[in-house]
């Protein structure tokens, strides 16, 4: 049997001309998400609504539909012909439901009609449905409640249908994935890129994750860690083109030829560089990292400046705002942080020096970089990048 | 080049003679040992025709020999047990402090539930401080538990004296886990009065998920699993055949007299050949009678262990790092922490771990190209500083 499900997206709804094309993104993203259960699925528009319709499992349907970006709630609803005997005995049917889980129910009946020609209108309807209910429920497990109801029965009546549903499923809101562009991820196996990358999608960025390999400074262990943590951010973006630079020719000479206190800041530059080369070939309009203010020494304003100066594209840190407590609340959430702390060195922390320069200047970072001739062995790390395509499900 | 595999104390690749027996078992011989049929009596006759091959390699009897799912488990069974079949008779127990984790954890665990453990602390060359061993030794000890060979750095342990100082306490058990020492160096279990000794069959070149543990005839252990009765109840559920058949066949194939000598030639070569080219690196492994034949542990100044790890691995060498690889101190192992290195050589620790397969030929590889990683990984690490 087909189920079908009344999906809300709040934010799109704002963006006047573009409305249609970022519904039109949001309702195929949706399509992509169940593709893999092989069952058709139909999905359509109505003014401010999208319906669903498929016989797929209604757990996995709800779990697929809570990690799409742009979708506010959505609630597993019955159509019902525009008949008031048929709506009655639907929403009757909701409240025993209701009361399989629950001992007792204190219910109310919200009903909408932006059919005006229907019979009764939405207060007559409440009324009447809700003592519809109370007549055909034993008087010791049912109760009104308007204001704290533990069970909400909303009826809609519309042009050619009415619809019943009682769930509401919260969505992570924010806008459909495609709509604002491509962005390359700095992604590391740290706790923060990860959730870094998430804010992004749920500004509707489609990531382009880039991780910098460099065996044996990091392990292939870590590899592995970096393509699990894309895998959970590929179920909000349907798959993922994870990027792998080879990175040790390049970290070995910067190592060799670079102040030690300043390898930090000059490795975070190159790395930023080549972002850009690789993402730009990609039509990528920005770069996402997992930086906030003021955590390590890469990071401090000074450092920030420093490499800031590298890229055209815009940096964007949307972790800027949070203390490492939220940011790891928000990597459980995401089913990133278990993955994160496994414990495999990056190179990071292989190559750290003994007093990194906190307050970095631009002359002192260029000065430290004369030495440094790698711009071929950048283009050969662009040209050779590893692309490895990361399916959700 | 073909891969050079020296990490065996690790783990061993299971010899095609096992291979061969476990693909018949799991043909043919896949009844279950307990059925009635003859296809069940099969299968019996596997299980007791390896645990007959157990009992004459440890010269003892075979009825003495119990299966187990691994190393792990035997050590489960026989230190838990034998904890709470004495604690009747005290409450104290004597360990090291460089047991395998699969000791030192069930001892912890005994410690939250009333026992008291004293671990003894082990001198440079990873050797345990007889005396205090001595001194903590008193009425109230009912089991004394120590390895035969330490697994990261190969030091063997004083078993025949530990056994004199612990065989005159009545009560008391005395374990031993002989998981690296099996096949490696010559131990009599029954001469020395060991009561419990733990073996495992994929350090031999033998089948993951199988070990065995003795258990002396003459005493009594509690069960720590219960169910239908397999191994004399000790550890019950249907019997790994393939397992317990590729253990037997390991066994017959364990190096002999002339294989231990290669062995020891071959790590007395590396460890000589290591000193001589490579400058700053200290080796660890005691000197070759008082360590096992095939481990080999060395200190390298300003190196990371992982890092070397992963180099040697690029060049197809397989090593592991002689210690939990990691800049912090809590995380280095007691044995590591023993041997009181200089800062700049703790974290440059890696174990090289040999079997009777390895030849010259791959010693000669092996050093050339750690020679090369040690100074390029030196050269990077080292910086422009």
């Amino acid at each position: 049997m087909s189920n079908l499900y009344l999906i809300r997206y709040g934010e799109i709804a704002l963006k006047g001309e573009n409305r249609s094309m970022f519904e039109d993104i949001l309702k195929s993203n949706i399509k992509k998400s169940l593709k893999t259960e092989n069952e058709d699925v139909t999905i359509y528009k109505t003014p401010g609504r999208i319906f669903l319709k498929t016989k797929i499992d209604q757990d996995i349907v709800i779990n697929r539909l809570q990690k799409i970006p742009g979708l506010v709630s959505f609630s597993p609803v019955e159509e019902v012909a525009l008949d008031y005997d048929e709506i009655k005995n639907v929403v009757l049917k909701s409240a025993q439901k209701a009361l399989k889980n629950k001992d007792y129910i204190n219910f109310r009946i919200t009903a909408r009609r932006s059919n005006k020609s229907f019979e009764y209108d939405s207060m007559e309807l409440q009324y009447n449905l809700g003592e519809y209910v109370i007549e055909n429920i034993d008087e010791s497990k049912r109760e009104v409640d308007l204001h704290n109801p533990n069970l909400d029965i909303n009826v809609e009546i519309r042009k050619n249908s009415a619809y019943v549903y009682s769930e509401v499923y919260k969505g992570m809101g924010g806008l459909p994935v495609g709509v604002t562009g491509k962005v390359g991820l700095m992604l590391s196996g740290g706790i923060d890129s990860p959730v870094a990358g998430y804010m992004g999608l749920k500004r509707g960025a489609k990531l382009i994750p880039v991780y910098f390999h460099s065996f044996p400074f990091t392990s292939d262990r870590t590899k592995e860690k970096v393509k699990e943590l894309t895998q959970v951010l590929a179920k909000y973006q349907n798959n993922i083109d994870l990027h792998i630079v080879d990175f040790t020719d390049i970290l070995t000479e910067m190592n060799e030829k670079c102040p030690n206190d300043l390898i930090t800041i000059i490795m975070r530059r190159l790395m930023i560089k080549i972002t850009e080369l690789i993402i730009e070939q990609k039509n990528g309009k920005a770069i996402i990292t997992g930086e906030s203010i003021g955590q390590v020494a890469s990071q401090t304003l000074e450092a920030l400046k420093v490499t800031n100066e590298v890229p055209q594209l815009p940096i964007l840190r949307p972790l800027l705002g949070l203390n490492k407590v939220q940011i790891i609340d928000l990597a459980k959430k995401i089913g990133t942080y278990d993955i994160s702390i496994q414990p495999y060195d990056d190179c990071c922390t292989v190559f750290v020096p003994d007093s990194p320069e906190t307050r970095p200047t631009i002359e002192q970072v260029r000065k430290g970089e004369v030495d440094l001739n790698i711009d071929d062995k950048i283009k050969e790390a662009v040209e050779n990048v590893e692309v490895i395509h990361i399916e959700g499900y | 080049m073909d891969e050079i595999y020296l990490d065996n104390a690790a783990t061993t690749k299971p010899i095609s003679e096992v291979v061969k027996k476990m693909e018949k078992v799991l043909k043919v011989h896949y009844a279950n040992p307990s059925s009635l049929h003859k296809l069940g009596i099969n299968a019996e006759k596997l299980v007791k025709e390896a645990r007959l091959q157990i009992s004459n390699e440890l010269k003892t009897e075979k009825e003495e020999i119990i299966f187990t799912g691994s190393g792990t488990i035997a050590n489960n069974i026989g230190i838990k047990g034998a904890a709470y079949r004495l604690k009747k008779f005290g409450n104290h127990i004597i360990t090291t402090e460089i047991e395998h984790k699969s000791v030192l954890e069930i001892f912890k665990h005994l410690e939250k539930n009333g026992f008291e453990v004293d671990y003894i602390p082990v001198n440079k060359k990873g050797i345990i401080n007889l005396d205090i061993l001595q001194e903590k030794l008193n009425e109230n000890t009912i089991l004394v538990s120590t390895m035969a060979v330490n697994n990261e750095i190969g030091s063997i342990q004083p078993i025949k004296k530990i056994s004199e100082l612990v065989n005159k306490y009545d009560n008391l058990y005395f374990h031993v886990d002989g998981v690296q020492a099996l096949g490696k160096i010559n131990l009599n279990i029954k001469e020395l009065g060991i009561d419990l000794y733990t073996i495992s069959a994929h350090k031999v070149h033998g089948p993951k998920g199988v070990g065995a543990l003795y258990i002396n005839k003459d005493i009594f252990i509690d069960k720590i699993l219960h169910g239908s009765g397999q191994e004399k109840g000790f550890y019950p559920g249907t019997e790994n055949t393939p397992g317990i058949a590729g253990f037997g066949e390991a066994i017959k194939h364990l190096p002999n007299i002339e294989n231990i000598k290669k062995m020891k030639k071959l790590k007395y070569f590396l460890s000589q050949k290591i000193r001589d080219e490579i400058h700053n690196v200290i080796i660890n492994t005691p000197s070759e009678e008082k360590s096992a034949p095939h481990i080999l542990n060395v200190s390298f100044a300003n190196i990371k262990g992982e890092v070397l790890v992963h180099s040697l691995e690029s060049e197809n060498i397989y090593i592991s790092t002689g210690s939990a690889c990691t800049s912090r101190k809590d995380k280095t192992s007691h044995i590591i922490n023993a041997l009181g290195l200089p800062d700049n050589y703790r974290e440059g620790t890696v174990r090289f771990s040999l079997s009777q397969f390895n030849t010259k030929k791959e010693m000669e590889v092996t050093i050339k190209t750690l020679k090369q990683q040690v100074e390029r990984l030196r050269k990077i690490m080292g910086g422009n500083r």
